[in-house]
């Protein structure tokens, strides 16, 4: 029997609960519970009307029966019939049994909203209240439907009740997250963002769960909290642990509400109001100086308040990245945190230090604790501890201590959680190419990565490690040298061997000049192997052996000899037999010219992202992954859009395919119509294992397939103004009046290449957006604006190390001298939001047909557009080589007609072109004259169109 | 917080309380792993975990675990005082409570905990408040029992 029985007990429930609690077995149990269920089943349809106390007895042991994992399929109605009481008890369990027991039956969900309805409008603030929570726990749509503009009202309503106001505000909060489309902004939302002033905590505490999800959605409309939750933490900051009574908890002031701010506040980007962001400033500081103050009380709990608002005061000033002197003191703070005896803290420290060791200014403050990471590595007894130190180390990885961490995740691994092995093998496997300056090193650590962590090695990581050294021949010997030796061990792992298969069959030629590793030695010792593995392997085997025929034709007689054996020719799986065969035929019949030709070195592999790192995003989530792309030299734009021009055709090609893109369409009044597509893949490279040997030359080729991938809707585009154009976008639109295509932009997270073409006054633009960091960037959006008209097309996240494509299609409407703008926005994780502003590089010239004509006709021309404003002319200084067929490309790329034999002075060049726009055709005509010993050009521009003469004359002015 | 749990040392299910729509199956299945990962782990170990994409938080008291799913941008720390105000006020209803009073008085945990959390977030620290609301609600009752008995009569 109960201890304590408060309220009124229910004297059968308590009977009837011993009775289970009795039972010595499962099936006495369930027997008992079916007893029960049928009584009740009989009290409820029995003639007599039972009283509101027993409904509520046995409602009340139907939602004790269904605690217990049973299933219930009555009762529903005699809850309703209990909400529907004037006794608060009963109304009390009918409301607890409808939260529980959610029923989708219609006509009960119009009767519960019936009951619900009554209360709200009661004015009763306890039924009020209960009603409220009974939404808040269904939160169903229909629910939505049926009060999603009724809470609003009694949420700010003057005379609302403090505590009816809290159930208010976090039902709301509910119903938005389950149909936010029902949820109507209006004239209530600034009044919500007034309850952040209300004096009751309470009040504030519940509301700010409500606009903190409504302006992670609304942004601007919000934006007024900023300053209020400023002015509301400044005050709990600073006040003493007596002034909130009850909202002090073990002397920390308002906890939750202080947490709760710190969290609002990580939705906005720093105040721009200076007093604001000095008096928030001011409170960080003080949060960090009363972490070093001594504890007022000994009690966890004590700690606990305290360091959760400190946590979340140093997520927000990661969040802001752009306060050195916080982000360093925060990387501090976790430093002593890392050798705390909680290991709550230890934890927490460790997790926390890996997004400060993203943020540029605390990187190498983070790299100070790598000793203590790495203990922590190898001594912390909890597994969830030690994969965050695994994590960190592997965030605070760069070109300075990448051996020795890659070394202490080595050697860790050896002993590792057979959970975390296989993400660790990655991370090592991603290090390890990252920040390989010699490949020596590169191979000799993933080889020990198989020798260690043979079965966690994944197949991406052994391809990674093939395709690297395929385009490579700096690491070629050496790979080849190190795999044999490896394959020496007379227990290895089957990873090992088809790396070795792979390499030996490409590059074992490099190393059979020693007679230890002959060419005969060589396939003895991979053949020694072939009968322990799994048939893919020994596929891979006799692709070598073809190879090695080829590289070694003193090898062709033993080969054949093993190729002709019936366990080979005529092995029951059917792949084997094939290669076998074909192999075989193609060995004896083919030239020696053709089989070189067949059987040729592989190429170099595109490069694209790597494939380990795909691997491990997909095994983490998005998001999950967060390594610094600091002074990483590395993936400068070759690598990472794959050796320059290449990556954009391959884009380009997909995008021409790409069946479900999202499209927008908008128009541009003035100047030029922009129509937009956009369509976004990863690039994960696979291996085709299976070899199909009537094309014997593909050799186990990797072959690269762009797979269209939808991303995951995702929360609305950070809201904030496009910053103003960069100070250099015109100089990096210059970059692009002659040409077509190159990378347009490029800092340490983002590169823009563009690729363009254009036909008449019709052009399509496509924009490759990659991103250079392995974190994820979430709601990235850009927007396109020609003067006077705005575009947003929405693809919100771009994954780390991914990039998406933007196509644009663009009609010149009529001239133009102002580029388009574009304007990106993304934020990164733990970084600040990130906003810029670049020209378009679409330019009046792209629309020039070339017109061919004869001299006399030119002159003829050049004499009509005699008006002087019809022309433009510059003298200016050369910047760029005057060599001429520099000269001539760029005048080419301009795209005019270059004429020859026209000017008497054969040193000058003259162009003539018609610009195509919807509305006119505006006819130019150009003449330049380069002065070699002055290093000057004269250029002189005339169009049928003043305009047009002045936008060309400054524009070509940059080029030479 | 995405739900909250309360389970045994035998690993029996005590209290749950969902805030985010799930279905029965789910539920069980998710209380099923969770309360099997929980157990397995050692007295000293850290109070927090990593489980699918949320961050699992939980506590001992007693025979009790309490165990809070949260989401990736939630605090570890104000979540496991959360579940500690929760048992606080808890004890301070009981008296110092025990696992047999949230067993036969388990509405009584379900009304405290809709007071306390709503919708899975605060809606009321103060500890004062809170029971303030419960005993005004207690109050009613005994108004009602009383007015029963005299029916009775």
């Amino acid at each position: 029997m109960p201890a304590v029985s408060k309220g009124d007990g229910m004297r059968g429930l308590a009977v009837f609960i011993s009775d289970i609690r009795n039972c010595k077995s499962k099936e006495a149990e369930i027997k008992r519970i079916n007893k029960e269920l049928a009584n009740i089943r009989s009290k409820f349809k029995g003639d007599k009307a039972l009283d509101g106390y027993s409904k509520k007895k046995y409602v009340c042991k139907l939602l004790f029966i269904f605690l217990l994992g049973h299933d219930i399929d009555f009762g529903h109605m005699e809850a309703v019939n209990l909400l529907s009481s004037n006794k608060y008890t009963e109304k009390q369990i009918g409301y607890l049994f409808i939260s529980v027991l959610v029923n989708s039956n219609s006509e009960l969900i119009r009767l519960i909203n019936n009951a619900i309805k009554n209360d709200l409008s009661s004015r009763n603030p306890t039924f009020m209240c209960l009603a409220l929570h009974c939404i808040a726990n269904v939160g169903s749509r229909e629910m939505a439907e049926a009060f999603a503009s009724e809470i609003p009202r009694i949420l700010v309503a003057g005379d609302t009740m403090d505590s009816v106001k809290q159930s208010a505000a976090l039902c709301l909060l509910r119903l938005y997250k389950t149909s936010p489309d029902l949820v109507l902004m209006g004239e209530w939302t600034s009044r919500v963002v007034h309850l952040l002033n209300d004096q009751h905590m309470g009040v504030v505490t519940a509301a700010i769960s409500l606009i903190t999800c409504l302006s992670q959605k609304n942004p601007d409309e919000f934006k007024t909290c900023v300053s209020l939750a400023v002015s509301r933490l400044s005050r709990i900051v600073s006040s003493a642990s007596t002034d909130l009574q009850d909202y002090t908890y073990y002397f920390v002031p308002a906890p939750w509400l202080s947490c709760k701010l710190l969290r609002l506040l990580q939705c906005y980007p720093p105040p721009e109001d200076g007093a604001v962001k000095g008096r928030l400033v001011e409170c960080l500081e003080t949060i960090l100086n009363k972490a070093q103050e001594p504890p007022k009380s000994k009690k966890v709990q004590h700690s606990n308040a305290k360091n959760a608002i400190l946590f979340e005061a140093i997520s927000l000033i990661i969040h802001y990245d752009s306060e050195p002197n916080l982000l360093v003191r925060a990387c501090n703070q976790l430093g002593q945190f890392l050798q705390h005896r909680e290991t709550n803290l230890r934890y927490l420290a460790l997790e926390s230090m890996c997004t400060l060791a993203s943020s540029e200014f605390s990187h190498e403050a983070v790299k100070t604790h790598i000793e203590t990471v790495i203990n922590a590595l190898k001594t912390e007894r909890d597994v969830s501890v030690r994969q965050r130190a695994a994590d960190l180390l592997y965030a605070m990885c760069d070109r300075s201590n990448a051996k020795q961490i890659v070394a202490e995740m080595l050697s860790y691994l050896e002993t590792a959680d057979y959970s975390i092995r296989e993400e660790m093998v990655l991370k090592v496997a991603i290090l390890a190419e990252k920040y390989a300056v010699d490949y020596s090193w590169y191979v000799d650590t993933i080889l020990n990565l198989i020798r260690i962590a043979g079965d966690y090695v994944s197949e991406e990581v052994w391809y990674r490690v093939i395709q690297i050294v395929i385009n490579r021949d700096d690491v070629q010997g050496y790979a080849a040298k190190t795999v044999f030796e490896a394959l020496q061990a007379p227990a290895c792992h089957e990873n090992m061997v088809k790396v070795g298969g792979y390499i030996l069959g490409e590059f074992g030629n490099l190393i059979a000049g020693d007679p230890r590793s002959s060419p005969l030695v060589q396939f003895n010792l991979l053949h020694s192997k072939f009968h322990l593995c799994s048939v893919p392997t020994r596929a891979l085997l006799l692709s070598a052996y073809i190879k090695f025929i080829n590289l070694f034709p003193e090898t062709k007689a033993t080969i054949q000899e093993v190729l002709r054996c019936d366990s080979q020719i005529r092995n029951s799986d059917v792949e084997l037999q094939q290669r076998a065969v074909e192999y075989l035929k193609l060995s004896s019949i083919a030239s020696t010219d053709v089989l070189a030709t067949v059987l040729e070195e592989m190429p170099p592999f595109p490069e694209r992202e790597s494939s380990i790192l795909a691997k491990l995003k997909k095994k983490k989530g998005p998001g999950a992954v967060s390594v610094t792309e600091l002074d990483d030299g590395k993936r400068e734009a070759g690598e990472l859009n794959g050796g320059g021009d290449r990556g954009p055709d391959t884009a380009a090609m997909a995008a021409s395919n790409a069946v479900s893109t999202l499209s927008l369409l908008f128009i541009c009044k003035t100047l030029i119509a922009v129509i937009s597509h956009f369509h976004s893949y990863p690039f994960i490279p696979y291996l085709s294992c299976c070899l199909s040997a009537s094309i014997p030359a593909l050799f186990c080729g990797l072959s690269l397939h762009p797979c269209p991938v939808l991303w995951p809707p995702s929360s609305a585009p950070p809201s904030e103004d496009p910053a103003p154009p960069l100070s250099e976008a015109d100089e990096l639109l210059n970059k692009f009046v002659c040409k077509n295509n190159g990378v347009l932009f490029e800092n340490q997270l983002l590169q823009i290449g563009i690729k363009s073409e254009y036909r008449q006054n019709l052009g399509r633009m496509y924009l490759f957006y990659g991103n250079k960091t392995s974190v994820q960037f979430a709601s990235f959006t850009t927007t396109v604006s020609c003067p006077g008209e705005l575009h947003k097309p929405v693809e919100p996240l771009v994954e780390g190390g991914a990039q998406i494509q933007q196509v644009l299609n663009i009609e010149c409407i009529t001239d133009f001298s102002d580029a388009p703008l574009l304007n990106i926005k993304f934020s990164r994780y733990g970084g600040a939001l990130q906003n810029l502003t670049l020209k378009l590089p679409v330019t009046i010239n792209k629309f020039f047909q070339p017109t061919e004509m004869s001299s006399s006709d030119f002159f003829q021309r050049w004499k009509q557009l005699s008006q002087p404003q019809q022309e433009a002319q510059k003298i200016f200084k050369a910047n760029h080589s005057m060599d001429t067929e520099v000269l001539k490309a760029k005048l080419l790329g301009l795209g005019t007609a270059l004429l020859d034999n026209i000017d008497p002075n054969p040193e000058n060049y003259v162009c003539a072109g018609v610009i195509q726009t919807k509305s006119q055709q505006i006819g130019c005509l150009l003449r330049l004259e380069p002065n070699a010993q002055a290093q000057m050009y004269r250029l002189t521009l005339r169009c049928s169109k003043d305009t047009v003469s002045k936008r060309l004359c400054e524009l070509l002015a940059q080029q030479f | 917080m995405q739900f909250m749990l309360l389970f045994s040392r035998q690993g029996k299910l005590r209290l749950q309380k969902w805030y985010v729509p799930l279905s029965d199956k789910e539920r069980k299945k998710i209380s099923r792993d969770l309360v099997q990962t929980i157990l397995a782990r050692k007295p000293k170990m850290c109070s927090f975990l990593e489980w699918r994409d949320l961050k699992i938080v939980y506590k001992r008291y007693a025979s009790l675990y309490f165990c809070c799913a949260v989401e990736d941008q939630d605090n570890e720390l104000i979540t496991l005082e959360i579940i500690h105000r929760y048992v606080e006020l808890l004890d301070k209803y009981f008296g110092s409570v025990c696992e047999l009073d949230i067993i036969f008085n388990f509405e009584k945990a379900y009304f405290i905990l809709d007071e306390f959390l709503l919708g899975g977030e605060a809606q009321e620290t103060s500890k004062k408040n809170v029971l303030k609301a419960i005993e005004q609600a207690d109050l009613l009752q005994e108004v009602h029992s009383v007015l029963l008995q005299f029916s009775a009569l």
